[in-house]
């Protein structure tokens, strides 16, 4: 009785915290409290919005320029704006900021020959390990044939069903 | 035995790799310049105090170096004693680009603490500051006599890298002629000459 009112209870508490966590997803991001500029057009600002959050707070180093408060983050989405507003691509924009600051500004490393190894380490563990299970299930497949009493037990077994 | 043989190595491996990623992580709290190598980037702004503007070409054809400061960066007046001492060598050209600074503020400080630089630009929007990528007081640039930044250092100066990452770079009639002007009579060097007077 008591075990039953006890889970009840529970999966209440569970089923509230789990609301309350998806209304805390849902509440807006703490940029607009330190950037409260927003551009004239919709599609732009959504264009500064994503731009900002991809470039790194030089400074902090762990924010994105759109969540830090420091003067050199406000400056650069200053120029992120400018930008935007003189026409250039999301592309061109983020080139902008690399040729200023290096690869690290951009929370999206892209592909060049220095961080190729970034890329390429991730597939060659991949198949590394696929290798690794190939051996092993051989190895497997081939003790079964191998094995007389197993081989023989499952023939005796395959024989009864 | 030889079953363990693979996976102990890769451990062995493993724990090098960690250890070298480890002693090497100072380092990497100092993000290198993405300039060295490339075109300074010319800009013109106006000089500190004075009604007139400072254009980066009029430069052209020289070695010098740019040292970006506020009177807000307590670092910065770290290393001005050692500023002072470099200007004092007349080794090259000094541009001070006063980032985001108070005019007023700027200038007492120089007006105080004695003023090491050549020229000093005032940026106060920070717009500059971008062009060269700098992302923290104090930063100093070398460029070379054909326009490109060689080095930078962010962070204090002092006589230790000024000898061993600017002079060790400059063209070698002007960093013996730092001797000479340093240090009278005594030719034992450039970074010796500094470290003993600061």
């Amino acid at each position: 009785m008591s075990a039953t009112r006890f889970r009840r209870v529970s999966v209440r508490w569970l089923s509230m915290l789990c609301v309350s966590l998806l209304l805390f997803s849902l509440m807006p991001p703490a940029a607009q409290a330190i950037d409260p500029i927003e551009l004239s057009d919709p599609a732009l600002q959504q264009r500064y919005r994503d731009l900002s959050h991809e470039l790194r707070c030089m400074q902090c180093q762990n924010q994105s320029i759109a969540d830090s408060p420091v003067g050199l983050a406000g400056d650069l989405r200053r120029e992120v704006r400018e930008l935007l507003e003189a026409g250039k691509s999301d592309a061109e924009i983020r080139e902008h900021m690399r040729e200023r600051y290096g690869d690290f500004i951009l929370f999206r490393p892209q592909w060049s020959a220095r961080n190729a190894w970034l890329w390429v380490t991730p597939l060659l563990l991949l198949l590394l390990g696929v290798v690794v299970a190939w051996r092993v299930i051989r190895q497997r497949v081939a003790l079964e044939v191998t094995d007389q009493f197993v081989a023989e037990d499952s023939r005796e077994r395959r024989a009864d069903q | 035995m030889n079953r363990f043989l693979l996976p102990a190595g890769v451990f062995v491996l493993l724990v090098v790799v960690l250890f070298v990623g480890i002693q090497r992580a100072p380092q990497k709290t100092v993000i290198p310049s993405a300039l060295i190598g490339k075109p300074a980037p010319a800009f013109t702004l106006p000089v500190l105090g004075s009604a007139d503007e400072f254009d980066s070409a009029s430069l052209r054809g020289q070695w010098y170096l740019l040292n970006v400061w506020g009177t807000w960066c307590p670092e910065c007046r770290n290393e001005h004693d050692m500023l002072l001492e470099i200007a004092r060598t007349d080794v090259l050209p000094m541009v001070g680009l006063n980032w985001k600074d108070d005019d007023a503020s700027a200038l007492e400080w120089l007006r105080v603490l004695g003023d090491p630089y050549d020229v000093t630009a005032a940026d106060r929007e920070g717009r500059v500051a971008i062009d060269w990528g700098v992302y923290g007081a104090p930063e100093t640039f070398l460029v070379n006599d054909l326009g490109v930044v060689v080095y930078k250092h962010v962070g204090p100066m002092t006589p230790e890298i000024w000898a061993r990452e600017f002079l060790a770079r400059l063209p070698k009639a002007s960093a013996d002629r730092s001797n000479v002007q340093a240090s009278g009579a005594d030719t034992s060097g450039a970074a010796i000459a500094i470290g003993a007077g600061s």
